[in-house]
């Protein structure tokens, strides 16, 4: 995968996920180690180019940047390009100019890193755009999947909240479908982007139904100070609808695991009880998103790169 | 006086259902009039304009363009829009009042007629604000600025929100027995949607902007026209439902007319799949559903017209962010080749696709031309129908290239432009 774009799953095919997943188990390791350094990627530059902050995503190809010890450097942009008189290209073509390794892009617009690929020479690994694509958050959450389930086909898992503006959920539609999962999706109508059965899934606005028998429940950030009054009336009617508790966890398969990207509004979507302790993994998930993006870099700016 | 012989092509003429073999016919100008339409005519002291077996046909007519200037001459001025008109065959095309100054006031109406006149080599025909500022509010000076040549009423790029002032936005242009063209579209259904909500913006994770928002001022506008037996015309159609609305209106004797873009006929949201801005438009690109359905009400003739909604953009305003790119993409120089599917597809005659592109605008806002009966203007365009090109718009006239057709192979194009009797644009020079 040297010198490939990672713009999102979509693109991806099931055995380059696997690959993908089967590199970030031998990342794990060095993760352990006492001194959590390898010189994989000695003398190569890595850029965060933010649009948008995202103080996880970035510190987490941050130290994966770090521990394969790559140069890295974080690029923060604040506002979009118009606000700056300054296009997209003039950006890319700054970047370029400095010969990065690789570049890493958020922005809260979709496409954004789409356009930039092409300008750039270097790989790009899309860390979010807009309501599009998070594709190493997906990865992070199907290689914690197939940790606590051997594997992935056959599954059935349950994505409940804000769907339409989610780009961790497409990606993980995208990404448990390739690996043979059944994906369903939860959330109220205003929620459910129009037709998106046609990614795949079926949709449901029941939670109860949505989660029965699920191996794996997903539960997204919702961004209360932006929805509330519009795509729901209220955070107490969403809670009592689709927030996770133990009641609710009952009707989904007794080892379900639950899990959330981060970070948690309490009491919102995970009750505080099931944010902390089994069969939440959301820990897990941050664990495995530094070995994750540590592939993802290693893969396609490792050996051989430009 | 000045004399012009065009011989040796298919004449095709709507207004008088001509359409003659190659050689049956020549036209003869004098001046700036056709003085004769007819076989073996005499070439005495004439130019010959040898139209090579193509066709010749009545000059087109768009009804809709933005030639911005006033104000954003960066994009497009009277002279490179006028220019861009003649080499894509348009010799009369009107502009819209979303320029700066707005054109709601007679002294721009004016201002553009006058530099028009110096610097266009085709006929720029007005269209003023049907409110102050394009704000929906207060209605303009309907009457002053049609004395001062405005062709018709539109706010066009925004609905006039409000139903009230709608209504009397059409009931007072009665008095001008003035056409008013809407954009219709409801802006708070519309939200912050920038493609067509369906599959492709769920997958694209980019906000919709669903069918329903231009439904639905589709039905108020015609319910008001019902109302207020004013002439509303429908600009850029892109939905099924727009079209049956229209239908049904039409059967009903309504005074609604409507027209299609040549991208809303041939390219559907699909195109957006590599977040290319140039395929930003307002209405969005819509579904294959959609597209069908504006292909048959083309024929039909439940759609009047083709009008390019040519909307110049500097390329570096489109090389941003999808949603913050400015809607729209240039078409005068695209849109014969382009719409010239629907005759290759057996969808229209040659006749009828002159039809929607030149007799039927010039009837819908009462312009003389979109014939080529004796008396009237010298406007004629000569057309190769299978005529295989590269479009760059960096070669082309206008200033901007925002086209989603940049690159591609084209079929059909415009040979010759004759305005007033005088040759504006050939192919070969």
């Amino acid at each position: 995968m040297i010198g490939r774009d990672i713009l999102g799953i979509e693109d991806l095919s099931k055995e380059d996920i696997e690959t993908i997943l089967d590199t970030a188990v031998r990342m794990q390791e060095i993760g352990t180690r006492e001194v959590k350094k390898v010189p994989t990627l000695r003398g190569r530059t890595q850029i965060n180019l933010f649009f948008e902050p995202s103080t996880r995503t970035q510190t987490s190809f941050e130290i994966a940047g770090k521990r394969l010890a790559a140069d890295v450097v974080n690029f923060s942009v604040a506002g979009s390009s118009v606000s700056k008189r300054e296009t997209l290209l003039d950006t890319a073509k700054t970047l370029d100019a400095m010969d990065p390794d690789v570049v890493v892009v958020r922005h809260k617009v979709a496409g954004v890193p789409h356009r930039l690929a092409e300008v750039l020479r270097a790989p790009v690994i899309n860390a979010g755009d807009g309501a599009h694509e998070h594709p190493s958050q997906a990865l992070l959450d199907m290689l914690t999947v197939r940790e606590h389930k051997k594997c992935i086909e056959g599954l059935t898992v349950t994505i409940i909240g804000d769907i339409a503006h989610s780009r961790v959920a497409r990606s993980n539609i995208y990404g448990f479908t390739k690996l043979g999962a059944e994906v369903r999706v939860a959330g109220p109508p205003t929620m459910l982007p129009a037709d998106v059965e046609s990614l795949g899934v079926k949709a449901y606005t029941n939670l109860r139904e949505a989660i029965d028998g699920a191996d794996v429940l997903m539960a997204l950030r919702i961004q209360t100070e932006r929805l509330e009054g519009a795509c729901f009336p209220s955070v107490r009617e969403y809670s009592a609808t689709f927030g996770l508790d133990r009641a609710k966890l009952h009707f989904a398969k007794e080892d379900a695991i639950v899990m959330h990207p981060g970070p948690v509004n309490r009491g919102v979507e995970l009750a505080h009880e099931l944010a902390d302790h089994r069969p939440s993994v959301i820990l897990d998930q941050v664990r495995n998103g530094v070995a994750l993006r540590m592939a993802l870099l290693y893969l396609v700016a490792g050996r051989g790169g430009r | 006086m000045s004399r012009l012989l065009i011989r040796n092509g298919r004449v095709l003429d709507p207004s008088q259902e001509l359409d003659a073999a190659v050689g049956e016919r020549e036209i003869l100008i004098e001046d700036d009039r056709i003085a004769a339409l007819g076989a073996d005519l005499s070439a005495d002291g004439a130019t010959i304009l040898d139209a090579g077996g193509a066709w010749i046909a009545p000059g087109l007519i768009d009804l809709h363009t933005h030639l911005r200037e006033p104000g954003e001459e960066y994009k497009e001025d009277l002279a490179s829009g006028g220019a861009a008109a003649v080499a894509g065959g348009f010799t009369q095309i009107a502009c819209m009042a979303n320029t700066h100054p707005v054109n709601d006031d007679p002294s721009v109406t004016r201002y553009i007629l006058d530099r028009a006149a110096k610097e266009s080599p085709a006929k720029i025909r007005p269209i003023a604000a049907a409110t102050r500022g394009l704000e929906g509010e207060v209605m303009t000076e309907m009457m002053a600025l049609q004395e001062a040549g405005a062709v018709a009423f539109s706010d066009d790029g925004a609905s006039i929100m409000d139903a009230g002032v709608m209504r009397r936005v059409l009931d007072y242009s009665k008095m001008a027995r003035a056409v008013v063209i809407v954009h219709a579209e409801d802006c708070n259904l519309r939200g912050s949607g920038v493609v067509n909500e369906g599959p492709v913006s769920t997958r694209l994770g980019l906000p919709g902007n669903p069918a329903a928002a231009e439904e639905v001022m589709v039905a108020r506008d015609i319910r008001l026209a019902s109302l207020t037996g004013a002439r509303l015309h429908i600009a850029h159609v892109s939905t099924a439902g727009s079209v049956h609305m229209i239908r049904k209106a039409r059967e009903a004797g309504l005074q609604v007319t409507a027209e299609v873009t040549p991208h809303h006929l041939t390219l559907t949201d699909e195109e957006t799949a590599n977040f290319d801005t140039n395929t930003r438009v307002a209405p969005p690109l819509r579904s294959r559903a959609d597209v069908e359905a504006l292909r048959h009400a083309l024929a039909e003739g439940v759609i009047d017209v083709i009008a390019t909604d040519h909307a110049p953009h500097a390329t570096y305003e489109k090389e941003v962010e999808f949603t913050e790119a400015p809607p729209g993409m240039i078409g005068l120089e695209t849109a014969v080749a382009v719409s010239l599917d629907l005759v290759r597809e057996g969808l229209l005659s040659p006749l009828e696709y002159i039809r929607r592109l030149s007799t039927n605008p010039a009837r819908l806002l009462g312009f003389e031309g979109g014939g080529l009966a004796v008396g009237q203007p010298g406007d004629v365009v000569v057309i190769d129908p299978e005529r295989a090109w590269t479009y760059d718009p960096a070669q082309g006239f206008s200033k901007s290239r925002n086209s989603p057709w940049s690159g591609h192979e084209m079929t059909g194009r415009v040979l010759a432009t004759v305005v007033d009797g005088r040759v504006v644009y050939d192919l070969e020079q």
